[in-house]
Parts: structure tokens; C-alpha cells; sequence
């Protein structure tokens, strides 16, 4: 008799005691999470900044001296590399950016060419809205209104999310180190630039290959003033990097088309993060869905 | 008086430790039925893996991995993180079932189910900390910088968040094993709030590993890649915790027999054959899904190629085939049958799993297929955490009540 009027008492109050806890703990907790997604689809555009300062490169120009590494390597206090800066055996296979490098130049024979061979120097595009910085979930990249996107190794632990995210597999990680691990990448000089400089490789070019100024100098410098528009047969008609993924901060344009020389020639003209936005508000929308779900599920459970 | 209390307190703990721990044995007794060929195996196993991770905490990444700075992401998250986590969907699904829609039928599957979300969930977040480059860094995410833009911030969060809620939603057990009453009542009333917490949470995180995805378009295979793969995770997840909890109560029924009771084992073939059913039906969703997403980018005459072929190979021989495999057994009534699909299921998602994050990502790079085979080393860590997590999970089933009731309690667990 006493157990039936438990197990009645049981039944009576489970509908009572689960929406009471709908009510407090479910829907506190439901919020924070709500709270966390809502901030990730309020994410706040960068659509690069106005006057920031950009590189252009041209491919045309480059002999493949290597000045441009070995400047690099000084002004960052990089480690010694394995091979001279002299030694021409290095183009014998394609390298690319390493935690001891930040640039790397490589050649390119191509067939039918009249210009020699092609040489393309390569590190961090700075993009106007980097998929780097989209990527990492503690902050540690950070893009400056003068175009340099930098990394803060306080701020890292070594999820290499931005080396899956980067369309131009630039950041390197330094794989050798157990305690000190850390992403290593281009940081287009930036206390130089602080301090009214052009970035190391720029200065050490003796060809011309680099120009540093204003971005959209540059681009109008690449289009009209002289380039492509008074060489169309020295140049094909693109600027590399005015509309990939946004924009990039460093823009190339060249003699040979740009795959060719190991550009991706498939990235889409949006930042990369546009791709992502969708999931990120909808997130927000199947928190919502939930919620909704939720109450209807228990309103009725409560009725029967 | 005190003179008894000092000499009854130790007794009681060795009666205790005795009673919990070695599930009622004495020491020679308790280590006398250790010794079986597989806890040999499982030692070998471990006294060389082990000292292998010890390498990597001490000589970095490149000591054990192939990781480079092309292939940032190898067998640790390929396995761990994006294999271990849709498996570990069995708690979101089971108490979804159970307490959401009612299922009361699949009581004896629910604790399981949790048990086995909450152990694969904490053994990804191991597989991440063997993975980080500066593991103690773990908590950054939640206090020292809020990268809202991120699906990993996402992940982070969620499986943080989840990780909790999978140990509160098991934590009866635990309690009924400590016979700590009181306490057991308190993590009981919470358990609705916990799963509908847990249907928030899983959600979303199964489909935003899909997600992190989203943002390599020009790496990841087109066939792959899609606008659609959120869902994709998702959707596969759901079946893959039905094809789960089909596998894990058939080797816990055949290899921990002893720990079940027989409601458990006289109710197993009959909530096999109905987990089937609904595990095929998600199969079959899940496979028209993913031709919806190879038309809706007109991918068609990729499928030519040879990641073409590939691509039909997963689709064709490890999701339609076994779902075909476990529709057969539900139709013929036999529970054999479905396990053998729920197994062969379990090898389709590792399968999609592994080419989403390995095998088609950075497809176009040279020498692709070659760079990454993992080293020895890589593949002895992945085998070690998998025997510690298969030694944890049968430790907690063989002493707490998982897949037996506890008869003090049974009334009141609800």
C-alpha cells in the first residue's frame, strides 16, 4: 500500500520537478552558451584598412639573389641557415617558409618563356582579413592598421589551426622545440615600419623586384602608371592578391600565369571567413531551436 | 571506546578497499586474475607507448610525429578528436532517447551509453593535450583570449562544457557504487536539465568540427569540402552513436558478462535489433545527404578521378553497404547481423573521419599520398591511449552499476 502511494508520489512530481529545473538550471545554463555563440556570429568585419601599406612584387625582375632572405634573416635574428645565402643548390628543389626562415625564394623553369627562369619570393601575404586570424580561438594574430598581421606566442597553445586555415601555407611551427613551441612567420617588419623604415627585404632588393608603399598606390602603380597596361606582353593582366581572399596586403604580378609559379589560382575573391559565418550564426539559431524544443517538449510532457 | 574506534577504522577501510577496488577479492586473489593474454598484451603495449609519450613532452612534436609545417594535423586528431568525437555522440543520443522522447525501453542501454560518450570525449581532449604544442595552455581559450571568431573557440567551449555535463549525467553511477545516497539524489535531479544541456552542446560541436573545414577551401578535396559539412558531421554522429552503443553492450556483453545482470543481457538482442532500425534510417538519410552534396556543387565528373573513386568507395562501401548489412539483420530479426553492420559502421566513420582530416586535405600538394603514412612511433601513441582508454572504461564498468541496476537503488533511478 505504502510503496503504491510512493511510486504515486513519484509520478505526480517527476513533470513538477523537471520543469522546475527547466526553469532555473537549464535555461541559466542554456543562456551562457547562448551568450558565448551570440558573440562568435557578432563578429566584427575587417575589411583590410584604408592607407595601410602593401609590397608589390614583381616576378619579372627577380634574378633570385637571395639579398631578400639574407636581410631578412639578420634584421629578425634568425638562425644560421643550413646553406650559404650564396649557395644556388638550394633552387635545385621548392622550399618554403620555416620556423628558421620567414622567406624563401624559389625558381621556375618555364617551358616557352622568353624571360629565363621565374623567381618567386615567398612569406606571409598579410591578408586583409586572414584566415589565421579568423582561426585562432585565443586571439594570438592580430592584423594593424599599417597591414603587418602579427602573432602573440603569449596568446598560443600550439593548436596550429592557423596552418590548417592559411590558403598560402605560410605560418611555420617549430615542431624541434618541447617547451617552447611557436608559430614563426613574416611580420612585414613592423617595428620598422614603426619607425618610418621599409621592411629589410625591400631595402636589400637591388633589382627592383620589391616596391613597398601605400596598397592601393601599389595596385594603381601595377595597373596603369606603368605596368601592365604599358607591357602587355611583359605582363599578364592580374594582380595577384588585389582580390584573393580579400585582398593581401603584398600583390605580385608577373610574366608567366600566376599557377605556374605555385600560386593556388583556386581561392575564392571573398575572405575565407565568409565561408564560416553561416555555421557561426547559425549557431546561435540552434541554440535557439533548441530552447524552443525544449519547452515544447516538456509543456506537453507535463499535460500527459 | 576510543581503543575500538582506532581499531575498527582500519578494518573498515581494508573491508572497503577490498569491496570497491578489488570488486570483493584479496590482493593475491585480485592479481591472479589480472594475468590474462589480454592485460599481457595490453602491458606490452604499454611499458613501450608509454615511453614514447615521454619522449614527446621531452623532445617535441618531431620526435614522435610526421607533423610538418605542411601537415600541422596528423593522427592524433585525425583519430582522437574527429574519429573519437561523432562515437562519442552514444550519451547526447541515448539519454536524448531515453529521457527526451521516452524511449523507456533502451533503460538498460542509457548508462552505457553516457559511460562511453563521457570516456571518448575525455580521452579526445587526451589525444589534444598529447597534440598542443604547449598543452598547459588548455584553458586559454576560456580565460586569457576570446577569439569569437573561431569554430575552434567553439569546439573549445563546447567540449569543455560537455565534458562536465557527461561526468554529472554519469555521476549516479558513481555514487550508487560509493552508496553515497544523499548525493546520488541531488545528481539525479538534475539529470533533464543535464541532457537537454547535452542535446545544446552536441549539436552543436558535431557539426562545427565539420566546420573548422569550412575555412581551408583551397586544401580540402572538393568532394569533401562542401558548404554542407557541418551537416554531414552532424548527421553521421547521430548514427554513429546508435552503431556504438550496438558495439560497445555487444563487448561488454561478451567480455564483462560478469558485470551484467539479466536485464541487461536478456533485453541486449532485442534493443540491438531497434537500434539497428534506427541507425539505418540515419544511414540512409545520411547517404542521400551526401549526394545532395556532391550535386549541389555539381562536383559529378570529380568522381572520375581517383579521389572520385575514393570518394564512392565511403560512400558506397562503408555507409550504404553497411547500412544495407543492418537493415537485413532488423528484416531477419537477427541481432548478429546488425552487430556485424554496427561494426562495419563504426570502420565508415573512422573512414570519413580520417579522409576529411587526412586523406584529402592537402590533396594537390606533391608526393601527398606519401607524407601521410604516420611513423611507427605516431601509431604506437594512438594504440597506447586506446589501450588506457579501453582499460579505464572496463575498470569503471566491472565495479560501478552500468550495465547492471544496483537493487538498493533500482527503484528510484527514474
Amino acid at each position: 500500500m505504502s510503496k503504491e502511494k510512493k511510486e504515486k508520489d513519484l509520478i505526480l512530481k517527476e513533470p513538477f520537478s523537471r520543469r522546475d529545473f527547466l526553469k532555473t538550471l537549464s535555461v541559466a545554463t542554456g543562456s551562457i552558451i547562448l551568450g558565448t555563440s551570440s558573440a562568435a556570429s557578432g563578429y566584427k568585419e575587417i575589411r583590410g584598412y584604408r592607407n595601410s601599406y602593401g609590397m608589390l612584387v614583381d616576378l619579372t625582375l627577380c634574378v633570385g639573389c637571395r639579398s631578400c632572405e639574407r636581410a631578412c634573416n639578420k634584421v629578425n635574428n634568425l638562425p644560421e641557415p643550413d646553406l650559404p645565402f650564396d649557395d644556388a643548390t638550394v633552387f635545385e628543389e621548392l622550399r618554403r617558409p620555416t620556423a628558421k626562415a620567414y622567406t624563401v625564394v624559389n625558381r621556375y623553369d618555364i617551358e616557352g618563356y622568353s624571360g629565363g627562369p621565374v623567381y618567386r619570393k615567398i612569406q606571409c601575404n598579410h591578408c586583409n582579413e586572414p584566415a589565421c586570424f579568423s582561426a585562432c580561438p585565443i586571439h594570438a594574430y592580430t592584423k594593424t592598421p599599417e597591414g603587418a598581421v602579427l602573432y602573440n606566442v603569449d596568446r598560443c597553445f600550439g593548436c596550429r589551426y592557423c596552418m590548417i586555415a592559411c590558403p598560402f601555407y605560410i605560418p611555420a611551427y617549430d615542431y624541434e622545440s618541447a617547451f617552447e613551441p611557436r608559430i614563426m612567420k613574416c611580420i612585414f617588419c613592423y617595428p620598422r615600419i614603426k619607425n618610418n623604415k621599409i621592411p629589410a627585404c625591400a631595402e636589400a632588393c637591388p633589382t627592383g623586384t620589391l616596391t613597398f608603399g601605400r596598397r592601393e598606390d601599389l595596385i594603381r602603380l601595377a595597373r596603369k602608371r606603368k605596368k601592365i597596361l604599358r607591357n602587355p606582353s611583359r605582363y599578364i593582366d592580374h594582380i595577384y592578391g588585389e582580390h584573393e581572399v580579400g585582398g593581401t596586403s603584398w600583390l605580385y604580378i608577373s610574366g608567366v600565369p600566376f599557377e605556374d609559379v605555385g600560386f593556388p589560382t583556386d581561392l575564392p575573391e571573398v575572405p575565407l571567413i565568409t565561408r564560416v559565418k553561416g555555421f557561426l550564426s547559425s549557431a546561435c539559431g540552434i541554440h535557439c531551436l533548441a530552447c524552443a524544443l525544449r519547452d515544447g517538449l516538456c509543456s506537453s510532457k507535463t499535460q500527459v | 571506546m576510543n581503543h575500538n574506534e582506532t581499531l575498527e577504522r582500519p578494518e573498515s577501510f581494508r573491508s572497503w578497499f577490498l569491496d570497491k577496488l578489488l570488486m570483493g577479492m584479496s590482493w593475491p586473489e585480485y592479481v591472479r586474475s589480472l594475468i590474462t593474454p589480454f592485460n599481457i598484451l595490453a602491458a606490452v603495449i604499454l611499458s613501450i607507448g608509454i615511453p614514447i609519450i615521454a619522449l614527446r613532452f621531452m623532445h617535441g612534436l618531431v620526435e614522435v610525429t610526421h607533423a610538418s609545417n605542411d601537415y600541422p594535423w596528423g593522427l592524433f586528431l585525425g583519430w582522437g578528436l574527429f574519429g573519437g568525437v561523432p562515437l562519442s555522440a552514444t550519451g547526447f543520443v541515448m539519454a536524448t532517447a531515453y529521457y527526451i522522447f521516452g524511449f523507456k525501453d533502451y533503460k538498460p542501454l542509457v548508462r552505457l551509453g553516457v559511460l562511453t560518450g563521457f570516456m571518448g570525449y575525455l580521452f579526445a581532449v587526451v589525444y589534444l593535450l598529447i597534440d598542443l604544442g604547449r598543452p598547459w595552455r588548455i584553458y586559454y581559450p576560456m580565460f586569457v583570449g576570446f577569439g569569437t571568431a573561431s569554430v575552434l573557440f567553439l569546439v573549445a567551449w563546447h567540449v569543455a562544457t560537455y565534458l562536465t555535463v557527461q561526468f554529472l549525467e554519469f555521476s549516479p553511477a558513481i555514487l550508487e557504487w560509493l552508496r553515497s545516497r544523499r548525493v546520488r539524489r541531488w545528481a539525479t535531479m538534475i539529470t533533464i536539465a543535464m541532457t537537454i544541456a547535452g542535446i545544446i552542446l552536441s549539436t552543436l560541436h558535431q557539426s562545427a568540427l565539420g566546420a573548422l573545414f569550412l575555412l581551408a577551401p583551397g586544401k580540402l578535396h572538393p568532394l569533401w569540402y562542401s558548404t554542407y559539412i557541418p551537416h554531414f558531421f552532424l548527421a553521421s554522429s547521430i548514427y554513429a552513436a546508435l552503431v556504438m552503443v550496438i558495439a560497445v553492450s555487444a563487448l561488454c556483453a561478451r567480455f564483462l558478462r560478469h558485470s551484467a545482470d539479466g536485464y541487461f543481457l536478456d533485453n541486449l538482442d532485442r534493443l540491438t535489433i531497434g537500434l539497428g532500425k534506427g541507425a539505418a534510417i540515419g544511414m540512409f538519410v545520411y547517404f542521400a545527404l551526401k549526394l545532395v552534396g556532391v550535386a549541389h556543387d555539381d562536383n559529378w565528373a570529380l568522381l572520375n578521378t581517383g579521389y572520385g573513386k575514393w570518394f564512392l568507395v565511403e560512400i558506397l562501401g562503408f555507409v550504404l553497404l553497411p547500412a544495407l548489412i543492418i537493415t537485413w539483420g532488423v528484416k531477419l530479426g537477427n541481432a548478429t547481423v546488425v552487430r556485424i553492420g554496427a561494426f562495419y559502421s563504426i570502420l565508415g566513420i573512422l573512414v570519413n573521419r580520417l579522409n576529411v582530416s587526412i586523406i584529402a586535405f592537402n590533396w594537390k600538394l606533391p608526393e601527398h599520398l606519401h607524407h601521410i603514412i604516420p611513423p611507427w612511433k605516431e601509431v604506437m601513441v594512438v594504440l597506447t591511449i586506446t589501450v588506457i582508454h579501453i582499460l579505464i572504461f572496463r575498470w569503471i564498468v566491472s565495479r560501478m552499476p552500468v550495465i547492471r541496476q544496483e537493487p538498493e537503488f533500482e527503484q528510484e533511478t527514474h
